[in-house]
C-alpha cells in the first residue's frame, strides 16, 4: 500500500519518459553508437554534479567548477608539454599529469572551503569570485586564444576518452565508480551523516560534536577531486583548453543535482538521483540533435523548462505530505 | 458520548461539583466554541471528539500533559487545522464599540445574536483572522528587520488618500500603532526595528498586532515560557485589560500557578480526550495535576542522597575565564554529586559551561586548568569533551538539540555515532540502540517513522537525553531540562537524572526553576552577572537564600 515517493521515482520515471521519446523520435537513437556516446558525454557534468552533491546536501554551493575545470585542463596541457622535453615515458607523463591534476583540484576546493568556513565569507560570494579568477588564469595562461597538448603525447593519451572496456567507453566506468563511491560515502558513512546534519542545521551539529568548518571544507575538496577527475578525462578527448573550456558547466552540475531530488538548502542528497540528472540533461541534447521538431538551439530552453517542472514537481510532493 | 466520564475514583468527587455540560448548542455568549471535534493526521485520531466553549471577557485556560492535543485543538480553533469532524461555531455578529477610541474604554456590544455554524472546509486561517481569533505561536511571527509599527499593519498597510494612496501613510501606522501600545501600558517606540527588541517587547508587538486585527479571540500558546518573573506579571496585567474589554483569551501554560492566577475557567484534556471543564476556583494546583495526569503524582522530586565525603572529585575547573566575564570562576564537582546553577535569566549559567565543554571559546588569552577524574585535560572543541566522558544538553532542543527535520533514530544516534560505525555505519546496531533507548526513555511517537519535529515537548526532550546519554558519560550537565515540559514527563525526566546520580554519575543542573533547583540538587551555585555569588548545601539552600545571592544583594563571602 505505499505510494509511490515522487521525489525519489520522479528522475527515474523522467528518464524512462525522455528514453521512450528519443526511440520515438529517430530509429538512430537506439544504436549501440548513440547510447555509448549518451553515457560518455554524461560523464562529465555527472561526475562534477556528484561533488556538488556533497557541497548542496552539506548547504554550500560551488559556481566555480567550470572555471576550475578550464583552468585544471590548461595546467595539465602545460605540464605535459613541458615535461616531453624531460621525460620519454608517455605514460610517466600521463601519470604526473594526473597527479598534478588531483592536487590543483584538491587545492583549488580547499582554498573554497577555508574562505567559506574560516574567513566566513558566503559560499556563493566566495566561489564567484574563484570562478572569475580562474576563467582569467586560464585566458592568461593561453594568452587570450587556445592551449593545445602536444599531438603525440595527445594520442596516446586519447585513449583515456575514446578507449572502451566490455564495450563501454572509459569515462563511463569512471563515472560508474565516483558515483558508487560518492554513494558510499554520503549514505553509509559518518561522514555522510555529518553532511546532512551540517545542511539540516549548523547548529544541531555543533551541538552535536561535529566540526561543521572541517566537514563544508572536505565536501569542497571532493567537489574539487570530482572537477579534476572529470578534467582528467575530458583533456584527451579534444587535446586542448581556452578560455571557452567548462562554460556553465557549474549550472549544468547544479541543475543535474536539483532536478535529481537534492534540496538547494541543504540537509537532503541523493546520489543516485544526482546520477540521473545528469544522464536526463544529455538526453535532452541528444534527442534535440536527432530530431526537427524543435531546433537544437533550444536545448537550454528545454533543460531550463525540465529543472523548474522538476523542482515544482518535488516541491509539490513535499506539501502533500505534510 | 460526548458525556464526560473520570474513571478515577480520586477525581469523581470535583467533577461532581463543578463539572459544567453544556447540551447541544452553544451557550449563547460563547464567542467561539466546538463540539465534538475529531482531529485525525494520517489514519491516527490524536482528538476523540473534544467540546470547548469560550465566553467573552473570560479567560479559559487549557490544561494538559506535552501531547495530550492542547496544539492541535487550538489550531483548529484558529483555522491552521482543519477538523475532522464536529462543529465550530463562532459568534461573528458581535462587535467592538469604538476600538480605536484607546485604553480600557471599549467593551463588544451586547447585541448577542446567535452563533454561525461553520464549516470545516470554509474555517480557514484567513477566515478565522476576519473573524477576529487570532492565535500567537510560542514562535513569534515578526520580520526581524521591519519597524514595530511596519510589523503592526504587516499585510494591512495604510496608504494615503488621492493620489498619495500610491504610497504608504507611515505617520498614521506610526500614530495608532503608539496608540495601541498605549493601550498595552506598553513604551516601545514604534518606529524601533524589531530585531533590536527583548523577547517580552516582542511578545508585546505581537499582541499590539491582534489589537490593529480588532481580535475579539486570543490565544496565546504557553506565552510566558520565554518570560522573565517581571516580564509575566505585566503580561498578565495586560490580560487582565483585556478581559475587561470583553476579549475573550484562550491560555496555555505548563505552570500551575500561572493558571491559578488568571483563568477564570480550565478545560482538561488528557490523551485526546476532554477530562472536563471546571470553574478555576474550585480547582487546587493538586487538582489540577491530578486531573492532567490522571493519576496520583509521586514525589515530583525523587530523594537521592548526597555522596559520600570519601566520593572522589568527578570534574575540577580552576580559572575558567568565559568571554565577556569579570573574572575566572572554579568549581568542583564530585561523583553522585548534584550540583545546580541558578541565577536570574541572563547570569552566565550556559556561557558558564558551554564555554567548560568547549562550545565556544573562553576569554582570548585567559589560561584555565581542568581535571576530569583526577587527569587534566584540555577541552578545545566540544569533541574532547566528549571524548573525557562529558555530555551537555542545550536548552534550545529545537534550535540547537535535534534536527527537526530528520528522522528520530538519525537524531539518536548523532551524537554517539561513533560507536556504530567502523568504516561503514552499522545500522543494524544503531536501529537495535535506538529501540532500546526508545524503552528506556518512554518516547512516545505517533509512528517511528515521524521527523524529530513532530515530537511532543517532552518526548524531544526525552530523545535529547537519549542522544547524549548514548555515550555513556560521566559527567553530565543539562541546561533547562524541563523548560517547556508537562508536569508527568518533568517527573520521569527527574527520575532519570536521579538514577544518573545514584549510578555514580556527577551531574550539573542549569535552571532557572527554582523549585526545580531545591527538590533536585545536593548544592547549589547560584551565579549574578557571569560568575558565582555563592554556593549553598543542605538547609541553606532555600528560595530566599537563593533570590538574595542571584539579585546581587548577598556576595560571596570573601
Amino acid at each position: 500500500m505505499t505510494k509511490v515517493d515522487f521525489k525519489t521515482a520522479g528522475p527515474f520515471i523522467a528518464l524512462i519518459a525522455l528514453f521512450i521519446l528519443g526511440i520515438f523520435v529517430n530509429d538512430a537513437f537506439l544504436s549501440a553508437g548513440n547510447v555509448s556516446n549518451i553515457l560518455a558525454r554524461s560523464s562529465f557534468i555527472g561526475i562534477v554534479a556528484i561533488g556538488a552533491t556533497f557541497v548542496i546536501t552539506t548547504g554550500g554551493i560551488d559556481l566555480s567548477v567550470g572555471s576550475m575545470a578550464a583552468f585544471i585542463s590548461g595546467c595539465m596541457i602545460l605540464l605535459m608539454n613541458a615535461l616531453m622535453a624531460k621525460i620519454d615515458s608517455f605514460v610517466t607523463i600521463i601519470f604526473l599529469a594526473i597527479v598534478a591534476s588531483a592536487a590543483i583540484g584538491a587545492l583549488a576546493g580547499m582554498i573554497n572551503g577555508l574562505l567559506t568556513t574560516k574567513a566566513k565569507i558566503e559560499a556563493f560570494i566566495v566561489t564567484l569570485g574563484t570562478m572569475g579568477i580562474y576563467r582569467s588564469l586560464v585566458t592568461y595562461m593561453a594568452d587570450g586564444g587556445t592551449l593545445s597538448l602536444n599531438f603525440t603525447l595527445g594520442d596516446v593519451y586519447s585513449e583515456v576518452y575514446y578507449g572502451t572496456l566490455l564495450g563501454l567507453p572509459y569515462p563511463v566506468w569512471v563515472f560508474l565508480a565516483v558515483a558508487i563511491i560518492g554513494y558510499v560515502l554520503l549514505n553509509m558513512t559518518v561522514f555522510g551523516r555529518h553532511c546532512f546534519a551540517v545542511g539540516s542545521n549548523e547548529s544541531v551539529a555543533h551541538y552535536s560534536a561535529i566540526n561543521v568548518d572541517r566537514v563544508k571544507t572536505a565536501t569542497y575538496i571532493l567537489q574539487g577531486l570530482c572537477v579534476s577527475i572529470a578534467t582528467i578525462i575530458y583533456v584527451p578527448r579534444l587535446g586542448s583548453a581556452s578560455g571557452q573550456t567548462g562554460i556553465l558547466w557549474e549550472l549544468e552540475a547544479i541543475a543535474a543535482v536539483i532536478i535529481g531530488g537534492t534540496m538547494l538548502k541543504g540537509g537532503y542528497g541523493r546520489i543516485g538521483g544526482t546520477v540521473v540528472g545528469a544522464l536526463i540533461l544529455t538526453l535532452i541534447g541528444n534527442i534535440l540533435n536527432l530530431t526537427d521538431a524543435v531546433s537544437n538551439y533550444l536545448n537550454g530552453a528545454v533543460q531550463g523548462v525540465i529543472v523548474i517542472v522538476a523542482v515544482y514537481l518535488q516541491r509539490g510532493a513535499w506539501r502533500a505530505k505534510n | 458520548m460526548v458525556q464526560v466520564t473520570i474513571d478515577d475514583a480520586s477525581n469523581t468527587a470535583i467533577a461532581g461539583t463543578a463539572h459544567e455540560s453544556h447540551g447541544n448548542t452553544p451557550p449563547r455568549d460563547s464567542l467561539l466554541a466546538v463540539q465534538k471535534l475529531k482531529k485525525s493526521y494520517g489514519d491516527i485520531e490524536v482528538l476523540h471528539g473534544i467540546d470547548f466553549a469560550l465566553r467573552r471577557g473570560e479567560v479559559h485556560a487549557i490544561l494538559g500533559e506535552n501531547g495530550a492535543g492542547k496544539s492541535t485543538l487550538v489550531k483548529c480553533l484558529a483555522g491552521f487545522e482543519a477538523r475532522n469532524e464536529g462543529q465550530l461555531y463562532v459568534n461573528t455578529k458581535q462587535e467592538f464599540s469604538g476600538a480605536d477610541s484607546g485604553a480600557g474604554s471599549s467593551t463588544i456590544a451586547d447585541n448577542a445574536v446567535s452563533a454561525q455554524l461553520i464549516t470545516a472546509k470554509d474555517w480557514t486561517h484567513a477566515a478565522a483572522e476576519a473573524a477576529g481569533v487570532v492565535l500567537i505561536h510560542q514562535e513569534f511571527n515578526l520580520a526581524e528587520q521591519l519597524s514595530v509599527a511596519e510589523n503592526i499593519f504587516l499585510g494591512s498597510e495604510l496608504r494615503g488618500r488621492g493620489l498619495a494612496s500610491l504610497f504608504l501613510d507611515k505617520k498614521q501606522m506610526i500614530d495608532l500603532s503608539r496608540d495601541y501600545l498605549a493601550t498595552l501600558h506598553c513604551t516601545i517606540d514604534p518606529a524601533t526595528l524589531v530585531s533590536s527588541l527583548s523577547v517580552a517587547d516582542k511578545q508585546m508587538v505581537e499582541i499590539a498586532k491582534t489589537l490593529a486585527k480588532d481580535a475579539r479571540v486570543l490565544i496565546l500558546d504557553e506565552p510566558t515560557a520565554v518570560l522573565t518573573q517581571k516580564e509575566s506579571a505585566a503580561l498578565f496585567e495586560l490580560i487582565d485589560r483585556l478581559r475587561g474589554r470583553g476579549v475573550g483569551i484562550i491560555f496555555i501554560s505548563h505552570k500551575l500557578e500561572e493558571i491559578e492566577r488568571i483563568a477564570d475557567r480550565i478545560t482538561v484534556i488528557r490523551d485526546g480526550d476532554l477530562v472536563g471543564c471546571y470553574p478555576a476556583a474550585t480547582l487546587s494546583k493538586d487538582d489540577m495535576a491530578r486531573l492532567m495526569v490522571g493519576r496520583e503524582l509521586s514525589s515530583l522530586y525523587p530523594k537521592v542522597p548526597a555522596p559520600h565525603e570519601s566520593a572522589s572529585v568527578a570534574l575540577s575547573v580552576h580559572g575558567l575565564h568565559v568571554a565577556g566575564a569579570s573574572a575566572p570562576e572554579s568549581f568542583e564537582l564530585r561523583r553522585g554529586e548534584i550540583l545546580a546553577f541558578s541565577g536570574l535569566v541572563g547570569s552566565g549559567r550556559t556561557a558558564l559551561f558551554e564555554t567548560l565543554v568547549g562550545l565556544r571559546p573562553a576569554r582570548s588569552g585567559s589560561e584555565s586548568k581542568i581535571f576530569v577524574q583526577g587527569n587534566e585535560v584540555r577541552l578545545t572543541q566540544f569533541a574532547d569533551a566528549r571524548a573525557n566522558g562529558i555530555a551537555y544538553l542545550t536548552k534550545d532542543r529545537k534550535g540547537s538539540g535535534l534536527l527537526l527535520n530528520k528522522g528520530l533514530r538519525e537524531n539518536f544516534s548523532l551524537f554517539a555515532l561513533a560507536q556504530f560505525a567502523g568504516v561503514l555505519i552499522d545500522t543494524r546496531a544503531e536501529q537495535s540502540a535506538f529501540d532500546k533507548a526508545v524503552d528506556t526513555f518512554d518516547i512516545r511517537m505517533r509512528d517511528t517513522g515521524v521527523v524529530a519535529g513532530n515530537l511532543s515537548g517532552g518526548n524531544q526532550q526525552k530523545l535529547l537525553l537519549a542522544k547524549m546519554l548514548e555515550t555513556e558519560p560521566d559527567i553530565v550537565i543539562v541546561d533547562e531540562p524541563t523548560r517547556g515540559i508537562d508536569i508527568g514527563t518533568k517527573s520521569q525526566i527527574y527520575h532519570f537524572l536521579a538514577e544518573l546520580a545514584a549510578a555514580g554519575k556527577a551531574l550539573v543542573i542549569l535552571s532557572s526553576d527554582m523549585s526545580e533547583v531545591i527538590g533536585m540538587a545536593h548544592r547549589v551555585a547560584v551565579m549574578h552577572q557571569g560568575n558565582i555569588a555563592g554556593v549553598l548545601s543542605g538547609n541553606e539552600i532555600t528560595e530566599h537564600e537563593i533570590m538574595r545571592y542571584a539579585t546581587g544583594l548577598k556576595a560571596a563571602a570573601a
